[in-house]
């Protein structure tokens, strides 16, 4: 079987102040882009598997990972894809 | 009555806290390492500041795996008294032993330097020899400080007085300047609702003898050392 490759985008709840974000955007602002309403930073994980199982088991175990390890619930949010 | 410091790799204020234990309040303590699950019988379990694991993923995200916290969470939910500073208050969030999550500093800055906070509540173990209302002059160093809590929990921990810190001006009012990193409502330090787990982010065994400019940290070990003399 072919290496899976799964994709985590992490990032921080909409709820949730992110200093980093706004000091890129005003960066950003400075600098004279155009056209940006804000700026939020977030985190970016690039996992692959190692063929043993599959694509459904895949699914279930990347959200566990993503849910129980990557991602704090208390301030942030996730979101993946698989790909073949 | 016997204290435990654990280590994790990458902790760096244990030396500090053990310490101030063995030479300031002058009480038996030992080295706790964090792939055993062994307490050793400790009354008091310290998790020191550092970077545990580097802070990598984030702060406190991978120690709270390491096996030591599994008797560490059995330890707290019977009672026994946990106290995390910085990072390890860091890694009692994450683990899920306190509530909420300590973010990057607003001011983006990693900061370091002695604050002022106020002592929001003398009931715990940690805080029974001081006064309410009394400001301590206590070092802080971080750049994952600030505060953060969804509402509902804020009020359960104001409700429930479980606020035991609060970043403030040196004669005690609360203001928005006092706030080194963004904290919400200028949160220093919260307990458990056992009041047995108290996370704080300044450092107090950075402040426990003269030479070290302040001894105020001094009366958390001190209210330590009488919490269990009562038990």
């Amino acid at each position: 079987m072919a290496a899976m490759k799964a994709y985590v985008y992490v990032s921080l709840k909409r709820s949730v102040l992110d200093p980093q974000g706004k000091t890129i955007y005003s960066a950003l602002k400075k600098m004279g882009y155009k056209g940006l309403e804000e700026v939020r930073q977030g985190k970016y994980f690039d996992i692959t598997l190692d063929g043993g199982i599959s694509r459904a088991e895949a699914e279930t175990e990347i959200a566990r990972i993503a849910r129980e390890v990557l991602t704090n619930p208390v301030m942030e949010d996730f979101h993946y894809r698989l790909e073949d | 009555m016997k204290f435990g410091v654990i280590i994790f790799p990458g902790s760096n204020c244990d030396h500090d806290v053990y310490w101030t234990i063995q030479n300031v309040i002058k009480q038996p303590v030992t080295w706790l390492w964090h792939e055993s699950h062994d307490l050793e019988n400790c009354d008091v379990i310290i998790i020191p500041g550092g970077f545990a694991f580097g802070d990598y993923l984030r702060t406190g995200a991978i120690a709270k795996f390491s096996p030591v916290m599994e008797s560490v969470r059995k330890f707290a939910e019977s009672g026994g008294l946990l106290l995390g500073i910085c990072n390890g208050f860091q890694i009692l969030c994450e683990s899920g032993l306190l509530p909420g999550a300590l973010m990057r500093n607003v001011g983006l800055k990693y900061v370091c330097k002695p604050v002022q906070v106020r002592v929001e509540s003398t009931d715990t173990p940690f805080t029974n020899a001081c006064q309410e209302g009394q400001v301590l002059t206590i070092p802080i160093g971080h750049m994952e400080g600030s505060y953060f809590c969804d509402e509902s929990t804020l009020e359960e921990l104001i409700r429930n007085q479980r606020v035991v810190f609060r970043y403030a001006e040196p004669d005690g009012r609360i203001t928005p300047e006092a706030n080194p990193n963004g904290s919400l409502d200028n949160i220093a330090g919260i307990c458990s609702p056992g009041r047995n787990v108290l996370g704080m982010m300044p450092h107090p065994e950075r402040a426990t003898e003269p030479e070290l400019g302040g001894t105020d940290g001094s009366k958390i070990f001190e209210s330590l050392v009488s919490a269990m003399a009562e038990k």
